[in-house]
């Protein structure tokens, strides 16, 4: 298998169509024949930074590279940027509004659930310009 | 049980998938937030949940969940409903409300399965 790469724009305001691109990186990865727990993490890592990209950021954009060792996912936005990324990575801390809680999500589980489901995860942020998280899967 | 017997134990109708009744589960979880399901569920294949909007049907969906009951009488809309068509996900609506439905299941064997 050679290295194949995916680019999705995630879309800030259809909260319907979020996770579309988490959907689909889904179904390509069970088509390749993948582990079908490689095939979760990812789906689950996935789809908790296009959240966050929907409620957080105004939307971004998402690079997926799949070669036979590994998995990568970029995540890039020009949201507000994360103030205080120890915070954010706790479990239960979260930043989103009411009106996001209502639709089921701002349990504070997002980082720290893309931690969990993933092998290796990086945090780029800066203040009012954006954040970039790069989660790496192992394609065991 | 089946997915039929969850029917019929929650007095539930089908709104799509019907041809998966016959499906067996094991495990299902219950809850609002889908963060939390995201968060403690792995491997349970029914979702129990009063939150009607696409996303429980693509958090069900990145969860491997296979049927959804949407408790306290709430009834998806034609986008929730086509989501999970496409998806292969069962969708049943009952009146009765988390607690009751998750003790009624329970009751009658389904489990909570592992966490992680």
């Amino acid at each position: 298998m050679s290295t194949l790469k995916f680019h999705y724009k995630v879309d800030k305001t259809d909260f319907t169509r979020a996770g579309e691109a988490s959907s689909d990186v889904k179904g390509k990865l069970k088509k390749m024949g993948c582990d079908p727990e490689v095939v979760r993490k990812v789906a689950i890592a996935m789809y908790e930074g296009e959240i966050n990209m929907v409620i957080h950021a105004d939307g971004g954009v998402i690079d997926v590279e799949i070669s036979p060792e590994d998995i990568t996912l970029v995540l890039k936005d020009k949201g507000p940027g994360i103030a205080d990324i120890d915070k954010a990575m706790q479990e239960g801390y979260s930043t989103a509004s009411e009106n996001v809680r209502s639709l089921g999500f701002g349990a504070g589980m997002g980082l720290p659930n893309m931690k969990k489901y993933s092998d290796e995860m990086k945090i780029e942020t800066e203040l009012g310009v954006g954040t970039t998280v790069t989660m790496v899967i192992h394609n065991t | 049980m089946t997915i039929a017997d969850i029917r019929d134990h929650l007095e539930a109708t089908v709104l799509c998938c019907e041809e998966n009744l016959g499906r067996e589960v094991h495990t299902a979880c219950g809850s609002d937030m889908m963060s939390d399901v995201l968060a403690f569920v792995k491997d349970q294949s029914v979702l129990v949940t009063g939150l009607c909007n696409p996303q429980t049907v693509r958090t069900a969906e990145m969860m491997d969940i296979i049927c959804i009951c949407f408790v306290r009488g709430k009834e998806p809309d034609e986008t929730v409903i086509k989501l999970a068509e496409e998806r292969d996900i069962v969708i049943m609506a009952t009146q009765k409300r988390m607690f009751e439905a998750c003790g009624i299941l329970y009751e009658n064997g389904l489990r909570g399965g592992a966490s992680h």
